[in-house]
């Protein structure tokens, strides 16, 4: 019988067959953490070691894990530390990296998920992260789940995790994009047909023409936000473009190709014509909350911040879209534009292409590489009663670090033509 | 295992956000201090108003959102009972039983606000005397039950040198 792209990979892991509905313990060949979630992991890492340990005390426990190599810690929801508390997790998490010998993902860096596709992932891998976005990594077919941080310190501890092998929904995209539709209002849409919980414990699996012409990055923006729809994964079969994307990023050696059989068992099928889509824009509070930039427009929404970057939306794809829309052009009064590019090598592919320029020149203020004021921390915290549009993946109240303030979300061109206009406006005006 | 308490009523779609706001994410290294803040985002007055024992009881797609697992472990120093909700966001879920707290899936409709109820984790049932309501939840998988029985993944690894499925 067929396999779909799940059940491909954790066959070949396992070296046996599986199939949607088998709980299995598989081999992690990636985990990480962040400065979020990473501290708790290490707590029960300690718990874990504790019969070999002479103290609990913090110095004193020789902390040893499976696979030092395998094992990643990210510094970039807190980066640079806003405040002691931070820098206090911050210094615990570079000394447990020294001390295990985990790599160290310093604060500037970049986002962890844009971090791991650019350097790390490898097609048929299996990836836990203690971040719900582990999911990005998907793109390049690997198997990629978030799950919290105690699953992720018995990773650490023993190179294996437990998995119930998930039934798969395809979501078969056809036809072109109109002008000024991209991956994002893509996956909104899809988000909004499912609901925030229609893919609970699933596997999302993205193919077609559609998909299959597009960039890496796109590709990433869909796998990324599948989550957002409670699914497990968000998969997409590896091609000559993950090849030559892997090529680009120095590891062309490391493709394989996966993709799911033609016969594969789907729990569903939905079927979306991509040429027939609107922009879209999430509208507070779910990210399910999706509506057609028509019909948002009319409602004149204006918006006190725009804010583009994160593991969603903070590639140099996503960079050159805004710098086309705002080059020789100018933010409305009255609306702040914050960027953060999603990773170090983003940042320093705009600053070599002069995006950055175009981009201050408009009124941007860019920020350093990282999740940026996504995860309500710094970087752009709103005030009471303002409205935000965002390039990011949530729009929950309190996401940006004040539950009385608002918050939409868009693809990258909405944003910027947003910032251009002041309220909440349809890219097409000018694509 | 008998739990009894008394519910306090949340809607749909309680995302992590809501139960452990990222403006405190500097507490995250100080759980009893951020459980001084468990949920405020959906119910200023939680913490204040939960005793000991007492059960959340949710619409859909509870806990739905951010990975972190703070927001079961707070809501377990809270001293909360059991979560019962019509479904649960699966990471969340996982979480819960890493962190030994009871995650029940149930029909919630008919629990209100402070209900006192009467939960049996071994029949898988819940009680409500005063309305003569008898709800059942739908049992965990076998590697969960074995997860939550040890008290949490951390103790079920050091027992048994491994998982148990």
């Amino acid at each position: 019988m067929g396999k779909t792209i799940s059940e491909k990979i954790i066959t070949s892991r396992l070296g046996k067959e599986v199939i949607a509905g088998d709980i299995v313990i598989v081999p992690v060949d990636l985990c990480m953490v962040q400065d979020g979630t990473g501290p708790l992991a290490i707590k029960q890492l300690r718990k874990l070691i504790r019969n070999e340990a002479s103290s609990e005390s913090d110095r004193e426990v020789n902390y040893k894990i499976f696979a030092p190599e395998k094992t990643f810690i990210f510094l970039d929801h807190a980066a640079p530390s806003p405040r002691k508390e931070l820098s206090n997790v911050h210094r615990e998490l570079r000394d447990f990296a020294r001390q295990t010998k985990a790599n160290l993902s310093e604060i500037g860096e970049g986002i962890s998920h844009q971090r791991l596709v650019e350097s790390f992932v490898n097609p048929g891998d299996i990836i836990i992260g203690a971040d719900s976005h582990t999911c990005t990594s998907g793109a390049l077919a690997a198997f990629a789940t978030g799950m919290g941080s105690t699953d992720v310190a018995v990773v650490m501890a023993t190179g294996k995790t437990w998995l119930k092998v998930p039934q798969t929904l395809l979501i078969n995209v056809e036809g072109a994009f109109p002008k000024g539709v991209y991956a994002k209002d893509l996956i909104l849409y899809i988000i909004g047909m499912l609901g925030a919980d229609g893919a609970n414990y699933r596997a999302l699996e993205f193919a077609g023409h559609t998909v299959e012409n597009m960039s890496v990055s796109g590709r990433l923006t869909l796998c990324n936000m599948a989550v957002e729809a409670g699914a497990k994964v968000g998969l997409v079969g590896s091609d000559g473009l993950t090849r030559a994307y892997l090529k680009e990023m120095g590891r062309e050696n490391r493709y394989r190709e996966i993709k799911a059989d033609k016969d594969a068992k789907y729990e569903r099928i939905f079927e979306i014509d991509a040429s027939k889509l609107e922009p879209v824009i999430a509208c507070p509070e779910t990210p399910d909350n999706v509506k057609p930039i028509s019909q948002v427009k009319k409602q004149n929404i204006n918006i006190d911040q725009v804010f583009i970057g994160t593991c969603t939306n903070g590639r140099i794809e996503d960079l050159r879209i805004v710098a086309e829309i705002l080059e020789g052009r100018k933010c409305a009064t009255g609306t702040r534009l914050v960027v953060a590019p999603a990773s170090r090598q983003v940042y320093l592919q705009a600053l070599r292409e002069g995006i950055f320029e175009i981009l201050v020149e408009a009124g941007a203020t860019i920020l350093n590489p990282g999740c940026g004021p996504c995860v309500g921390i710094q970087g752009g915290i709103l005030a009471d009663n303002e409205k935000c549009l965002s390039t990011g993946n949530r729009n929950f109240k309190g996401r940006m670090g004040n539950p009385n303030s608002e918050i939409y979300l868009s693809s990258p061109a909405t944003a910027a033509w947003t910032a251009i206009k002041g309220k909440i406006s349809n890219p097409r005006e000018i694509i | 295992m008998i739990l009894k308490g008394k519910v306090h009523k949340f809607g749909d779609n309680i995302s992590t956000d809501l139960i452990a706001p990222g403006r405190f994410f500097h507490l995250r290294n100080n759980l009893p201090e951020l459980a001084k803040h468990t949920l405020e985002d959906a119910d200023p007055e939680f913490v204040e108003k939960v005793r000991r024992g007492d059960f959340i009881v949710a619409g859909k797609n509870f806990g739905m959102g951010s990975s972190r697992e703070h927001a079961p472990t707070i809501i377990k120093l809270c001293g909360v009972g059991a979560i019962l909700a019509k479904s649960f966001a699966r990471i969340f879920f996982r979480n819960a039983i890493n962190v030994g707290m009871p995650v029940l899936e149930c029909e919630t409709e008919k629990i209100a606000q402070g209900d006192e109820l009467e939960i049996d984790l071994i029949k898988g049932t819940i009680r409500n005397r005063k309305k003569k309501l008898e709800l059942r939840f739908h049992p965990l998988p076998q590697v969960m039950l074995n997860i939550l029985r040890d008290g949490g993944l951390v103790e079920h690894i050091r027992k048994h040198g491994g998982f148990q499925l």
